[in-house]
């Protein structure tokens, strides 16, 4: 009699959206947990306000489509777009700017475009890029450093029942920089300023940079357990990190140098947890190096020399639309073919 | 000369089943620029119909002594010229919302609406049905671009009516929403109208989507959800 049993090449772990979905989850907690140390318990606050509102919204869409709402809600998806929301968005701004944005990525960006897995767009970025233009004042309001205020304090800005303080007027660390730049009209240089100015700390912003270190080692915890392949964020710190390079060489006294701009803003974030967006981003090995470098290029581009604080939105977004293209043009030749373009 | 079913037809066109802006996507410039409230999306949607209905009745008159082949440079020439008398009209009685409307209002002429109903209907129907077309073909563009108008200037700055002094002296526009709005900058941005346009298709499509399921036997004969002009 013979016995069938499962080929060592069929055995795999069982994966499914949800399992994948929630590592990414916990993949975030590192940099969630230097956040919380930096600015309060505040950014949790926003962390379950932008979870609840994704799930309402996604409830709402999947009803109107007639889909089945247990399995859609809690694969866990609209949690990851909320909890990049959140993240993305400065930690004190009011509760429904969180909504809005929330609501703009679940509905519009997601389900309007077909839900989970037909969308174009990354939902998140398209929540950033969509309130920045619209909320600009109030998406540059990031808590002055050594801002203490405790969870009561913070709640109530959030809530919007304590008015929105001056102190709260504090810039990132690139805002910072590009500003004094802009001001000084050449009299001042890059190393003086990072060396000086009280919001600049060790090797980039003073706290953020833990923030950012945070994400990398939940970015490579994720490589490590294969949920993401190393091309997309590889290519994406690449590109930034060439043209940074390349710039801080030619003129040191005008240009940050290249570690300052990868753990600043949201590169990081966005090189580990937003350009390996399985979704929006290109399919092969090959395509996702390409879109992470042109990624990395027009973030920094936008965010150097652009008038919005940080170009990984908009970089994103660019590099949506061009995902077909580079897709059909890195597909790797089919085996017994010559690779002839 | 004209039957009431006729003229029924030509106005449920005009108004419903080919709206210019919502169902054959025509004239989406001025669209986007200009519906910023709902004054300057009225009042440029007035402009249009007086082009139009006039234009029609021109060309329908002069439609057996046009030549085939020049028909267009011939069209464009009559357009050109009533856009000519509408903008200096505008210019003379209300001079703030020419400044404020500004280049849409010469645009006008390239606007494809009216050269679609020119060679699409005026070209092969007499002047007084080409007259009702054109008219209802802008009332139809005159409620899109009025709601579209009013719901950019109502989700982007929490106010309706706001310009309304520069065409009634003396009247204000209101203040909806609370002063303390922040306004959502992206609905008078053109990203908005993009959006918003795109939410009204979804809504008429929907409302005619109901109305076959409705009815079922009478839905079938329409055929498709989207019925596409014809000729256009």
């Amino acid at each position: 009699m013979m016995v069938f049993s499962t080929p060592p090449y069929l055995l795999q772990e069982r994966s499914s959206v949800r399992r994948v979905m929630l590592q990414v989850l916990l993949a975030l907690l590192p940099g969630i947990a230097a956040y919380v140390w930096l600015i309060g318990p505040g950014i949790v606050v926003q962390l379950v306000i932008a979870t609840l509102t994704a799930l309402a919204g996604e409830a709402f869409m999947l009803a109107l489509r007639r889909k089945r709402l247990a399995l859609f809600l809690s694969d866990g998806s609209a949690i990851v777009t909320a909890w990049l929301i959140a993240l993305s968005f400065p930690p004190l701004a009011p509760w429904w700017l969180i909504v809005v944005g929330t609501l703009l990525a679940i509905v519009v960006a997601k389900h309007l475009y077909g839900g989970l897995g037909q969308n174009p767009f990354n939902p998140a970025m398209v929540a950033f890029a969509a309130c920045i233009v619209s909320f600009p004042a109030l998406m540059s309001q990031w808590p002055a450093l050594g801002l203490k205020l405790d969870f009561l304090e913070q709640l109530q800005i959030i809530a919007g029942l304590a008015p929105r303080i001056d102190v709260m007027s504090g810039a990132t660390p690139l805002d910072a920089l590009k500003t004094a730049l802009k001001l000084s009209d050449g009299s001042i240089d890059v190393p003086t300023l990072l060396a000086t100015q009280e919001v600049f700390g060790n090797f980039a912003g003073r706290g953020w940079e833990w923030v950012a270190s945070g994400y990398l080692l939940g970015g490579l915890w994720l490589w490590q357990r294969k949920l993401i392949s190393w091309h997309a964020p590889f290519g994406f710190i690449l590109g930034l990190s060439l043209l940074a390079a390349a710039l801080w060489a030619w003129n040191p006294q005008q240009f940050a140098n290249p570690v300052f701009h990868l753990f600043s803003g949201g590169a990081l974030l966005g090189a580990f947890f937003i350009v390996t967006d399985p979704v929006s981003g290109c399919t092969t090995p090959r395509g996702k190096l390409i879109f992470g470098l042109l990624a990395g290029l027009l973030a920094y581009i936008i965010r150097v020399f652009g008038g919005f604080p940080d170009g990984v939105a908009f970089a994103v977004l660019l590099m949506n639309l061009c995902v077909p293209l580079i897709d059909m043009y890195s597909q790797p030749p089919i085996f017994g073919l010559k690779n002839e373009p | 000369m004209i039957d009431r079913e006729e003229f029924r037809q030509i106005r449920d066109n005009g108004v419903w089943h080919q709206n210019a802006s919502l169902i054959q996507l025509l004239g989406l410039c001025p669209l986007l620029a200009v519906t910023t409230t709902l004054v300057n999306g009225v009042m440029l949607s007035l402009a249009t119909i007086i082009v139009m209905a006039v234009a029609n009745v021109a060309v329908a008159t002069l439609r057996n002594l046009i030549p085939h082949e020049i028909r267009i440079p011939v069209f464009i020439l009559v357009v050109a010229a009533l856009v000519t008398v509408v903008d200096l009209v505008f210019n003379a009685f209300f001079h703030q919302l020419y400044l404020v409307l500004g280049i849409f209002i010469p645009l006008i002429v390239t606007n494809c609406i009216v050269l679609a109903r020119v060679e699409a209907f005026a070209n092969k129907n007499s002047p007084l049905q080409s007259l009702l077309d054109g008219i209802f073909m802008g009332v139809g563009l005159l409620w899109t671009l009025a709601l579209l108008g009013g719901l950019r200037e109502l989700i982007g700055g929490g106010t309706l009516f706001s310009g309304i002094e520069m065409v009634f002296p003396g009247m204000q526009g209101l203040q909806l929403l609370p002063a303390d709005y922040p306004g959502f900058l992206l609905a008078v941005l053109p990203p908005g109208a993009f959006i918003l346009l795109g939410f009204l298709i979804a809504w008429k499509n929907w409302v005619e989507a109901r109305a076959a399921a409705r009815k079922p036997d009478s839905g079938s004969e329409q055929g498709s959800p989207l019925p596409l002009a014809d000729g256009v």
